[in-house]
């Protein structure tokens, strides 16, 4: 199957809501809430004081110049940066309060309900496709192995990698490697994913097969938080875009109004440029 | 010179059993332990824990700031003078682990370095352990990059066990030495056991190519 046919939602199917009963503190669709988080790097504040809030099922994307603190943000939210302070809820069942020391299982709570996809892909090169894919669903989710090479066979073949399991990953594209990542990401089975400018790495013409992928999870209804640089997809895909500029969240709202008639003129020069690099 | 074949044939037996039954043990059994110890001590080493992380530094730096020769002595003709006695075997099993696990210890702490962070973050992402990370991702990769200089501390090894001779180990120089001796024939008998130390490196030398073709299967070319 060529990827850019759009993909039936069968067994892809996200994780039910697990929360079915409203609770009084999070609205009742709200995966992930995520208030006053802040981050610095010694003296260097990176977040100031960020809040957000991913409802189930939607897209949320975060733009911005380099140094916003954009991917910083989607680090704290997968333990890969421990904040200073904040505190991220999701959906009643975990609330992680980062002002105060952190426990190791918190932290790995906090990575069990997402899954990040990275940049520079980021994959394990002494492993096939195959084992890069299965590795968290065996070694860490202990799931049945053959059950678990069923389903990273499925995923692969969803995204056109039928056929490259056994390869390994310097034998393959740049587009290729990146979604192998987001298979990984996905045989997780998570309830968040994560992408960090998962296509910022790639050739030109290798970006539009990855953002496919990430656009037919989206339709789906995978909740994500994407990172990126391509306006378009953001117009497309997302259902909230948030411009952050200096550590702070600079304007926020339906891609239509931060994209094309934002109120800031920050965001409007940010726009603008990426629109009009000449 | 005349090259006494009769004599070239006759010690050969016992230079190779020296080879075979002393050095060849000794060079395996120090460098397997060796191994073990420089992976702990590089793993201290890069612990966040100062303390940890400091006697990791100082041993290291005793071991490569002292001879090799003197640590043998050390351990064998100096420690019966505190009450510990410890027969020739052992002696130089324990002086030639402590010496590899000082030096391999660098090597692999180089190696683990040399891991990209990335793939620290990406077994985390998966929920892996740092543990866990650090045995199924990241020693593997490091495995790879540490055999050239593994390998370089292994084929040194092998002809430092020499040294055994001097505190009564039978090892492959120590024949040599003894069958000397005995005939006279110093020429001979040394060249004879040079060469005999490098067959068994060149053995090591492309021992150390296949692994190397091994372990680079996965990597771009």
């Amino acid at each position: 199957m060529s990827p850019t046919e759009p993909l039936p939602p069968e067994p892809l199917e996200p994780p039910p809501p697990g929360n079915t009963l409203p609770d009084a503190a999070v609205p009742v669709d709200a995966l992930l809430t995520v208030t006053g988080l802040r981050k610095a790097f010694g003296h260097h504040v990176v977040l100031k004081s960020i809040d957000l809030e991913v409802r189930r099922g939607e897209v949320v994307t975060l733009i911005g110049p380099s140094g916003s603190g954009k991917t910083t943000v989607l680090r704290c939210l997968n333990g890969l940066e421990m904040p200073d302070a904040g505190v991220a809820e999701f959906a009643g069942q975990l609330t992680v309060d980062f002002s105060t020391p952190v426990a190791k299982k918190q932290v790995l709570a906090l990575r069990d309900r997402s899954a990040m996809v990275f940049q520079h892909y980021n994959l394990f090169p002494h492993k096939t496709v195959l084992e890069n894919v299965i590795e968290g669903p065996v070694q860490v989710q202990k799931r049945p192995k053959a059950e678990a090479i069923q389903e990273a066979r499925e995923l692969l073949e969803r995204v056109g990698l039928a056929g490259k399991e056994n390869s390994y990953p310097f034998e393959l594209s740049g587009g290729q490697q990146q979604r192998v990542g987001i298979v990984r990401a996905l045989a997780l089975r998570p309830q968040l994913l994560l992408f960090d400018e998962p296509t910022s790495a790639l050739d030109p013409e290798l970006v539009g097969e990855v953002l496919t992928v990430i656009k037919e999870l989206a339709d789906e209804g995978w909740t994500m938080v994407v990172v990126t640089h391509e306006l378009a997809f953001a117009r497309q895909v997302a259902d909230e875009v948030i411009f952050m500029d200096g550590g702070v969240v600079v304007e926020r709202g339906h891609p239509d109004t931060v994209l094309r008639d934002p109120r800031e003129e920050r965001t409007r020069q940010f726009v603008d440029r990426l629109l009009n690099p000449f | 010179m005349s090259i006494n074949w009769e004599l070239v044939w006759s010690s050969l037996g016992p230079l190779l059993s020296g080879a075979i039954f002393g050095t060849i043990p000794l060079a395996l059994a120090s460098f397997s332990l060796g191994l073990l110890l420089a992976l702990v001590v590089a793993l201290m080493r890069l612990s966040r824990n100062r303390l940890i992380s400091a006697v990791a530094r100082i041993y290291i730096s005793v071991i490569r700031g002292t001879p090799l020769l003197v640590q043998l002595f050390v351990i064998f003709y100096g420690l019966p003078s505190v009450g510990i006695t410890i027969s020739p075997w052992p002696s130089a099993i324990i002086a030639f682990s402590l010496n590899v696990g000082g030096y391999a210890a660098e090597v692999i702490r180089a190696a683990i370095l040399s891991v990209p962070k990335g793939q620290w973050e990406a077994g985390h992402t998966i929920g892996m352990s740092r543990h866990q990370t650090l045995v199924r991702i990241i020693l593997p990769q490091a495995a790879r990059v540490s055999v050239p200089p593994l390998s370089n501390t292994f084929i040194s090894l092998v002809k430092d066990t020499s040294l055994a001779s001097l505190i009564l180990v039978t090892e492959l120089f120590r024949v040599a030495q003894q069958v000397a001796a005995f005939s006279q024939e110093f020429m001979l008998l040394y060249l004879e056991a040079a060469v005999i130390y490098w067959i068994i490196c060149l053995v090591l030398a492309s021992g150390q190519s296949a692994l190397e073709k091994r372990l680079d299967r996965y990597v771009a070319h």
